[in-house]
């Protein structure tokens, strides 16, 4: 197990070694000059070249990575010119909101997506199947910043139940003290019953949004592995002995059947935390897909950078907890080990 | 909580909603409410420092609420009732007393001036504020050097109500350039202590913190996300703003900025579809303020130092097949200024921007094109700027249609943002669609940007004319010396030669559109085109 790790650190170690190097590369070879863009729209070649020297983009390509590397390893991963911040600022503000956000809209995808799954495949071809495959084609057809306008379209515009697609807050609160950055929690520890009703309203809307988008994948994966499942022996037999359908179901086949399930909500989480970028547009969220993507049309470099660096050590660190919940859930994988 | 509140919205239950509704909205917060104006727009500011490097837009929103400036201008009324800075009158804001002398200008300050922290005001501190514009570099040191402000010598410390400024030469855009946004006076002991060797003018500090005494302060910055202001409640050098509180959040859907002004959660917004402003204009719930803008013109540029278009008739035959109009009701939904098809008889006005004498005719078009050699026409392409996309892209298209008429065959090269500004710098691009605004209005300054043999980055057509740099030189020279009928002359024969050399074909007038709920008031506009909160006022 010790063993099996340590290797797989190796080689986490040595992706994102190659992740700095590859984004440093890409973010250079982008079109558009990040000195002309600063020195605003009345520049003279002369200001250009003054705002160039001052971000030090004059110097050659090695010198600004040597660089780069040298303020990483000191944990400095720069400064936004977009909004003036320290980039690691500017994410670790961001990252909460886009995970409170993902998460909520994950655990909502999988409050219905798993019974869903499941009933599907033990119904199998019954109305419920059918059902799921409709609600799953669906979900999956909606671009989200297309749910997302409908939703705030008929639940803000036209019934008025919903608040102001306006971010996390109204504007009359000031968000809770700073201890997570999910507003949620954050404001429970404050015990601020009225700013965690208010952050909580806030999130409906845009978790919907995307909880409706990732429903297809864990339906679909759930019905799928679960019907491996179901028409495997240890099944049969289990039924043969008399077991009751819930505890042969529930027992035995579910949790056989989570493996795959869980791999595929690991990549939906992934996925969805950086591709949330049109839903944080449409609730001006203040995410962190959004900022990569302003700060990329802006050819800021540090920011779009961070993003990438910050978000492949979440991938790999997901995937390593997902091989360790894999142990848990399964003997086989420990044993193995 | 989650699964509850979907419920709630799945079942219909609006009644429980509305139930719960008082204990969420505590008096306390009401109240807040009232005294808030909310303001939506697409983007926020990078840098609350308009000395910055690469402060944006939005940004000199920032700077011009919450600094001050020696002077500023009084208002006046247009005939549509809109608010509007008078560029010839001007005010004290912290002088209280300004005396211009033949080759200075000198300013008394307040004396009951204070910054946000309570520190008085004095001498020392505008010298040293005006000496950072000048010594920063970038765009605040470009735009003082349009007014000849360019070394700190020429600031000089009387006593410490009394400040002079020097003239390097007599140059009529001085005294107007003290009054844009960049001249701002900041609180130089406090920004000194927060800065170092490496960064001796502190921008690093005042990036985030407001060193200044205007207006409002601002709170709580929020970057991508929102700004917060607070009103001085001390200010001296004007009336007291009249709202509290100013929450500025950054909406990037237009379609939920529309939402929130029609259902009344947001107090203003602009930066809309033009399409959503007529409309919104139409339903008439809300106030809508549409105001060209001063001194700008949205425009068809030609490189002239290139085939086909160093060709007179060429250039001719493209401003002919222009579908002006077309542009005017499809593009802006008529809401831009006419430049075009003035009547053959109208004489040249002293005045910047004014309607040039062509139209669209096709036949006229084809006529020139065949005179010009080109009765097969030619290829080319036709660029334009993303980050303006909801304008420029149905112009390029409106213009693709009518060239492909006279032979004129165009790709459309859409360029990114960021990418535009290098693309102009290059001065290859062979055709293209921009817009140009100067802050200040005056004929010659917009001509010194973009006709002037100096080859700024504005002339994006690399129009060189001796003729054309000598009335332009001669019309500011007779500006600072008073002489109007030579001002006059020249101004009518620069523009009469840019209309006849037609580099750049002027489209229309730009609009700056805002829309603000009924019970809001005291919309202003400014040359920078940014909201002045001190007159706003809700209810």
């Amino acid at each position: 197990m010790l063993l099996r790790m340590s290797r797989r650190l190796g080689i986490t170690l040595f992706s994102i070694a190659a992740v700095i190097v590859i984004t440093f590369a890409l973010t250079r070879l982008l079109p558009g000059d990040t000195a002309a863009y600063f020195a605003g729209p009345a520049a003279t070649e002369q200001a250009i070249q003054e705002v160039r020297v001052k971000l030090g983009l004059d110097q050659p390509k090695l010198v600004q990575f040597v660089r780069y590397v040298g303020d990483l390893s000191r944990g400095d991963f720069g400064q936004s010119l977009t909004t003036g911040q320290p980039v690691i600022r500017d994410i670790s503000s961001r990252l909460p909101a886009s995970a409170e956000l993902t998460l909520a809209g994950l655990i909502v995808s999988i409050l219905i997506a798993v019974p869903l799954g499941v009933l599907a495949a033990v119904k199998e071809g019954s109305a419920i199947d059918h059902f799921s495959r409709v609600i799953a084609t669906a979900g999956v057809s909606l671009p989200v910043f297309f749910t997302g306008l409908l939703l705030a379209y008929f639940f803000y515009f036209v019934l008025g139940w919903a608040p102001a697609p306006l971010g996390r807050l109204d504007i009359i609160y000031s968000p809770p003290p700073h201890v997570t950055g999910f507003y949620l929690i954050d404001s429970l520890i404050a015990r601020d019953m009225e700013v965690f009703r208010a952050a909580a309203k806030q999130l409906v809307l845009p978790a919907a949004t995307l909880a409706i988008f990732s429903l297809a994948p864990i339906t679909r994966m759930t019905r799928a592995s679960m019907l491996a499942v179901l028409s495997s022996d240890f099944v049969r037999t289990a039924r043969a002995s008399g077991l009751s359908t819930r505890k042969v179901i529930l027992t035995y086949a579910f949790r056989n059947a989570l493996l795959p399930v869980i791999t595929t909500l690991g990549m939906v989480f992934s996925f969805l935390l950086g591709a949330n970028v049109l839903v944080e547009k449409v609730f001006a969220w203040p995410g962190i897909g959004s900022y990569a993507v302003e700060a990329l049309i802006a050819s800021d470099f540090a920011p779009v950078q961070g993003f990438v660096l910050v978000m492949a050590i979440m991938y790999v660190l997901l995937n390593l907890m997902i091989d360790l919940l894999y142990g848990v859930i399964d003997p086989r994988v420990r044993m193995a080990a | 909580m989650k699964r509850r509140d979907f419920l709630k919205s799945a079942g219909a239950l609006a009644a429980s909603t509305a139930l719960t509704a008082p204990a969420v909205f505590s008096p306390a917060k009401a109240q807040s409410r009232a005294e808030t104006l909310l303001i939506v727009s697409e983007g926020g500011p990078n840098n609350i420092d308009i000395h910055g490097v690469g402060t944006n837009v939005p940004g000199y929103e920032v700077a011009w609420n919450c600094y001050s400036r020696l002077i500023s201008h009084e208002m006046k009324k247009l005939p549509n009732g809109v608010e509007y800075y008078d560029k010839d009158k001007f005010k004290p804001e912290l002088a209280e007393d300004m005396k211009t002398g033949d080759m200075s200008a000198t300013f008394k300050l307040r004396k009951d001036a204070a910054f946000h922290d309570g520190t008085k005001i004095t001498a020392k501190d505008v010298k040293w504020s005006l000496d950072r514009a000048v010594s920063v570099g970038g765009f605040p040191t470009f735009q003082m050097r349009a007014g000849s402000l360019e070394k700190p010598e020429q600031f000089v410390v009387v006593d410490d109500h009394t400040i002079r400024v020097d003239f390097l030469r007599k140059d009529r855009l001085t005294i107007p350039d003290l009054a844009v946004v960049v001249p701002v006076v900041m609180h130089s002991e406090l920004i000194k202590k927060n800065a170092d060797e490496k960064d001796p003018w502190g921008l690093n500090f005042t990036k985030q913190t407001i060193a200044g005494g205007g207006p409002y302060n601002v709170a709580k910055w929020t970057p991508g996300t929102e700004v917060i202001f607070e009103r001085n409640e001390n200010y001296k050098l004007g009336p007291l703003p009249k709202t509290k509180r100013i929450v500025w959040r950054i909406v990037p859907s237009a379609g939920n900025r529309r939402a929130l002004l029609e259902r009344g959660d947001a107090d203003i917004s602009y930066e809309l579809p033009n399409k959503d402003f007529v409309e919104l204009k139409d339903a008439g719930k809300l106030n809508i303020v549409s105001t060209p803008f001063s001194n700008g013109i949205q425009y068809l540029g030609m490189n002239v130092t290139k085939p086909p278009f160093d060709n007179l008739k060429v250039r001719q035959a493209v401003a002919y097949a222009v579908p002006y109009q077309k542009i005017m009701d499809a593009v802006l939904y008529g809401l831009g200024g006419k430049t075009f098809g003035a009547a053959a008889n109208k004489p040249t006005e002293v005045a910047w921007p004014q309607a040039h004498k062509y139209n669209s005719d096709i036949a006229k078009a084809k006529k020139l094109m065949a005179e010009a050699g080109f009765e097969n026409g030619f290829e080319t392409t036709l660029s334009f700027d993303l980050n303006f996309a909801g304008v420029n892209e149905p112009t390029c298209v409106l213009i693709q249609e009518s060239l492909a008429q006279i032979g004129i065959r165009t790709t459309i090269n859409k360029v990114p943002g960021a990418n535009w500004r290098t693309e102009l710098n290059k001065k290859v691009m062979p055709l293209y669609v921009n817009v140009f605004s100067g802050w200040l209005d005056y004929p010659e300054y917009f001509f010194i940007w973009c006709y002037h043999g100096k080859n700024s980055i504005f002339n994006t057509m690399s129009y060189q004319s001796k003729q054309m740099d000598g009335m332009i030189d001669a019309a500011g020279a007779a500006a600072s010396t008073g002489n109007q009928a030579e001002y006059e002359k020249n101004v009518k024969g620069f523009v009469d030669l840019a209309f006849a050399d037609i580099p750049r074909i002027p489209l229309y007038q730009p609009y700056s559109n805002v829309a603000m709920q009924k019970n809001v008031s005291g919309y202003q506009y400014w040359f920078h085109r940014r909201l002045d909160y001190r007159n706003l006022a809700k209810g």
